[in-house]
């Protein structure tokens, strides 16, 4: 192998930068000079100092965990995240280049839109010998509900990737085509943001072409579908498996991004043909869904019955021609590895000419020619399932080199289960390496994944992707399957881009511009999970005051029966929490399922909230093996009050005061009513033992209000009177009831009437008899009445508004 | 032969479960030259908010019941007449086994009844290398692919024994294998799965069994519930056979076919889904009552 000498600009970051007369290179090209795009760039890059550049790439990073960009791996644990593996390097592509690509594979994706009508329409292609038909009958991805049925607004695929290399001559291929739910363009946008906080400089990003025209475009696509020929409104979101998928992220992002609904498949139901969302103001026509979920999951009753995350009727809301998905279900064949050996003949016979950009060269092992070819040439080869349906360097893909033994002998005979694949070489691209041998640019290999979506206008690519980085030193494909990082992909323009103008919204009926996308139902999963979350953040506050309490009395005690410590470990017990830790089982499980509601509506958080969540679960872990009964846990549970306060603080400060802040408010204020109520039952009962309404007054956090108001001891009366009645202490019976009915009475239907809401109608009793009751009238029992009668508040608030 | 049939099937769920959603396959229908459906009633208690009829993939009646308020019980039930057409006896010019892999090398057909549709493993009956053995003991050399079927049957029919203890809906076939023992069901996966070890497309058939058989005949076994046997394909001069490896005999005037599929997830005859945890219970009642003429 020769090494030609690059021509570099003398910057010794390309000092030891190495190139192969066996594969292409992106900095520089086959002669060994430095291809134009990356001139200015690279002249830019080693005119900095190291220090300055570790600072800019720190930046970066710095921004997506400012963001909250992550990646997810599936586990139990609240937070098994990993950070986003960006590459701060860009790969740099001219706008002529990548214009070339993009025509070859708008044709790409036409092709794929046609083998889609027929594989669930007439199938001529395996009825003609186009397509052997065992690939389709006895693909698992092929579904057979859905043949026959005419996708809503005619077209089959709306949302495409292709994973794309090039070869060591220079040219493109396309590696596979991703049709089932390609992922990364929300990813793709993360990446350009973090790159413009590490390159703020004109070039090249002013000479960058930007990504905001392409999402635009989509999503007007989109509503187009969801809303063209119906009668009344309807939304369309986006399905997501859920928080336990690996890019749930992604689904996030691009649901905030878009101003689309975040669904999951329990937010849906259908009736009479007919797609809903579940939402607190009863069930609303859903037009479109683009769905993130694999199609066989999408529906239990017809596809896979074992799906937990499907929605049961939904294929037939497509069979009634009510709802467009995007893809459509089923698309997943199409990404079968098979078909890749037959699509350039496809190709010929449907459109008469030949594939402009070529795939990856292909064997079916089921042609007795091909397999004597794949087998005779298997050092070439990289083999795999004839169904597969992964890219070949996906960590986890079944792929292997021809060369293996085993392989060998499964060839011997016909193998129709197998494909056989050119093992590809990869291009090269600089990746920042800064290790023992120093700060340097390396060449890596890599793949790049274009988007495309169809609009008005047919197919629009978004300008530029995102590249996936491999280990340094191997350019064969399969090498990428030992991970690596990803890279924003730039495509640069001699001349600098606009920025692009957002137009502005025409005028509707009434002559008002609408600004707003965001749509204001309200999934009632959603309205669920703020709820719980707004009770167990309060549940976990109310019990760590209750354990507070008790470790300050231990440590002013050494009696184990003292009558106080025995009195709020039975406060404790009444909660199901054990005094045998100091951060004890119970108290932790609170926050997990605060964190777990929190989990499912990360949509409607800012980053900061679920920091400051994060932040208390980590604190909260850590006690767990450091805190010592007595002052210690004492203080812990101090900290951790601190920070509860904190995340309430971010959190109702910042969440937007609509329904689903309503929610979050009434849990919190439900629970509080709850918990002051069980206070007062336990530390001021008529026979209260000395000291114990001083607890009752830590565990409201009343102390310094009842010095103020009453300078004098406390006494049953003056404690009732603070905790129960009066309307200026926010932890007061009263205040929280007024304040929960001035939300309940803000709940979509409270209006609709002249009576009263079924909650309104359990709050207002309550509400009369602690204005009404004097203090020695509010007896245990009677607080005995008012707990229940909340509990039947949280059962009117789930009937009327969360089912 | 004419039958009067009767089908009742409940349901009881240990919860009121909300938005039930429901797919009955129970339905026959016209098969020309087999069979042909007279009148029929079919009853669902409580009302269903929504009811509605489709024709699936594999051709066979599907209804879709929905109910749109709590319920915690479903009764089903549906009389029906039918009549079984009597079949020309097998033809013996059958395909030799060894053929069979080029003839379907060369069908392009994928129409419904293609065999292409039932060569692959399924969800209900995956490959099973016991089974496979199993199947290539029973087969002798140079033998048709409709006695390979038969024998394969057999085999299975000596294999296992009947009964409606040792396994439920959900069991896999592979257990019911292991056990030796299950309902048509089992044997129905089990010689399904066995059949596409040794290259024969396979299917499974649900339908109806004459309770009380002819004078002089045994009882057969499995009329107390609906019934399930196999459909093998035995290469184009043929096409299809059905078998029924639990009673070990060729499917004739005894048999009413409700709906083919891969394995029992195409043809289940309630394909349910509801919003609610918990248990579900369900009991079934069958008549097939022959009509004299």
């Amino acid at each position: 192998m020769t090494k030609p000498t690059p021509t570099d600009l003398g910057s010794p970051l390309l000092a030891d930068y190495a190139l192969s007369d066996s594969v292409a290179d992106e900095l520089f090209d086959s002669s060994g000079r430095m291809r134009p795009v990356w001139v200015p760039f690279l002249k830019a890059l080693s005119a900095l100092p190291v220090p300055a550049l570790r600072a800019k790439f720190e930046r970066g990073r710095q921004y997506l965990r400012d963001a909250g960009v992550y990646f997810r791996q599936y586990s139990d644990d609240p937070l098994n995240e990993r950070d986003w593996p960006l590459s701060t390097m860009p790969v740099l592509l001219h706008e002529t280049e990548w214009d070339q690509i993009c025509r070859g594979l708008d044709q790409r994706a036409n092709l794929l839109e046609q083998v889609m009508a027929d594989l669930y329409g007439p199938g001529l292609l395996m009825q003609q010998g186009h397509l052997p038909p065992r690939l389709v009958t006895e693909n698992p991805h092929w579904h057979r509900p859905m043949v026959g049925i005419q996708p809503r607004g005619g077209h089959y695929l709306h949302f495409l990737a292709f994973e794309i290399g090039r070869s060591p001559d220079g040219s493109w291929f396309v590696l596979g085509d991703r049709t089932q739910a390609p992922s990364g363009a929300g990813f793709a946008l993360e990446n350009r943001m973090a790159m413009r906080h590490v390159f703020p400089e004109d070039y090249p990003r002013a000479y960058t072409h930007r990504f905001a025209g392409f999402f635009e475009n989509f999503r007007k696509a989109l509503e187009q579908l969801a809303t063209t020929n119906r009668t009344e409104s309807h939304q369309f979101g986006l399905l997501t498996p859920g928080r336990a998928n690996d890019a749930f992220f992604e689904h996030l992002y691009i649901a905030r991004y878009l101003g689309m609904l975040l669904l999951e498949g329990e937010d849906i139901v259908v009736q009479n043909g007919q797609a809903m969302v579940r939402t607190i103001d009863g069930p609303v026509p859903l037009g479109l869904l683009w769905r993130r979920i694999d199609s066989n999951f999408a529906d239990p009753l017809e596809l896979d019955p074992d799906s937990q995350i499907g929605v049961p009727g939904l294929v037939d809301a497509v069979r009634s021609g009510s709802l467009a998905m995007v893809n459509a279900l089923g698309s997943g064949v199409l990404e079968t590895r098979a078909l890749m050996a037959f699509l350039p003949r496809i190709c010929q016979q449907l459109t008469g000419a030949p594939l402009e950009m070529p795939n990856i060269a292909t064997w079916w092992c089921g042609d007795e020619s091909a397999r004597a070819y794949v087998r005779d040439n298997m050092d070439r080869m990289m083999i795999a399932p004839a169904l597969a349906v992964d890219l070949p360097f996906d960590s986890n893909s079944e792929t292997v080199r021809g060369a293996e033994p085993e392989i060998v002998d499964l060839l011997d005979t016909p193998a129709p289960d197998l494909v056989g694949q050119e093992a590809v070489s990869l291009s090269t691209t600089p990746a920042w390496v800064d290790d023992e041998n120093g700060p340097r640019l390396t060449p890596c290999p890599m793949t790049v994944r274009v988007f495309t979506a169809r609009t008005e206008k047919g197919w629009q690519f978004l300008q530029g992707g995102y590249a996936r980085i491999g280990p340094e030193g191997d350019a064969n494909a399969l090498a990428m399957q030992r991970g690596g990082s990803v890279a924003d992909v730039q495509i640069i323009s001699d001349r600098p881009v606009p920025e692009p103008t957002v137009p502005k919204a025409a005028p509707d009926a009434t002559g008002v511009r609408r600004v707003r996308t965001e749509s204001a139902a309200l999934p009632s999963r959603a309205a669920d999970n703020l709820y719980w979350l707004g009770r167990y953040i309060v549940r976990f506050e109310e019990a760590a005051r209750l354990l507070r309490a008790y470790h300050l009395r231990l440590a002013v005690t050494d009696r184990t029966d003292d009558a106080l410590l025995t009195l709020i470990a039975k406060a404790l017990k009444a909660v199901d929490i054990s005094v045998d830790a100091p951060i004890p089982a119970g108290l932790r499980d609170r926050l997990f399922a605060a964190h777990g509601c929190a989990s499912k509506i990360r949509d409607r958080f800012s980053p900061d909230g679920w920091d400051a969540l994060n932040d208390l679960v980590k604190t909260t872990r850590q006690m767990v093996d450091t805190a010592t009964p007595g002052d210690d846990a004492a203080r812990a549970m101090s900290v951790l009050l601190r920070k509860t306060a904190g995340f309430s603080g971010i959190v109702t400060e910042n969440i937007y005061r609509f329904y689903g802040w309503r929610f979050l408010s009434i849990g919190r204020a439900l629970e509080r009513t709850d918990s002051l109520a069980a206070a007062l039952q336990h530390f001021a009962p008529e026979d209260a033992p000395e000291g114990a309404l001083e607890v009752a007054l830590a565990v409201a956090d009343g102390t310094m209000s009842h010095r103020r108001r009453y300078a004098l001891e406390p006494t049953r009366d003056s404690v009732v009177d603070l905790l129960a009645h009066d309307t200026g202490n926010p932890r007061s019976l009263l205040f929280q009831i007024r304040e929960m009915q001035r939300l309940a009475e803000d709940l979509p239907g409270a209006t609709l009437s002249a009576r009263p809401t079924a909650l309104v109608r359990e709050l207002l009793p309550v509400r009369t008899q602690l204005e009404i009751l004097s203090p020695e009238a509010l007896t245990t029992a009677v607080l005995g009445d008012i707990r229940t009668a909340v509990a039947r508040m949280s059962d009117r608030l789930a009937e009327a508004h969360l089912r | 032969m004419r039958y009067d049939i009767t089908l009742n099937i409940d349901y009881r769920y240990s919860h009121p479960t909300d938005r039930t959603r429901n797919l009955l396959r129970i339905l026959p229908h016209d098969l020309p030259g087999t069979q042909v459906i007279g009148d029929w009633t079919l009853a669902l208690t409580p009302r269903p908010s929504e009811q509605a009829h489709f024709t699936d993939f594999f051709g066979n009646t599907v209804t879709s019941a929905v109910w749109h308020y709590p319920i915690d019980a479903v009764q089903i039930s549906l009389s029906l007449q039918a009549e079984r057409l009597r079949s020309d006896p097998f033809l013996s010019l059958a395909a030799p086994l060894s053929r069979l892999g080029q003839d379907l090398a060369a069908l392009r057909d994928v129409s419904a009844r293609s065999p292409l549709h039932f060569t692959a493993a399924s969800r209900r009956t995956p490959a099973h290398a016991g089974m496979g053995d199993f199947a290539r003991a029973a087969l002798r050399p140079g033998m048709s692919a409709a006695d390979a079927v038969r024998a394969i049957g057999r085999a299975i029919h000596r294999h296992m024994e009947f009964s409606d203890k040792a396994t439920d809906v959900d069991t896999p076939a592979a257990v019911a294998f292991e056990k030796r023992a299950g309902v048509c069901q089992d044997f129905t996966h089990i010689m399904i799965t066995c059949l596409r070890a040794v290259g024969i497309p396979a299917g499974y058939v649900s339908g109806f069994l004459r309770t009380f058989p002819p004078p002089g005949k045994e009882k057969l076994v499995g009329v107390d519930a609906m019934h399930a046997w196999v459909c093998a394909w035995v290469g184009p001069e043929i096409g299809w056979l059905e078998f029924d490896p639990t009673n070990n005999q060729g499917v004739g005037v005894d048999y009413v076919t409700i709906g083919y599929g891969r394995d029992y997830d195409d043809v289940a005859p309630v394909c349910g889904a509801m919003r609610s945890m918990g248990d579900q219970s369900s009991k079934q009642s069958v008549d097939v009552a022959e009509v004299a003429d």
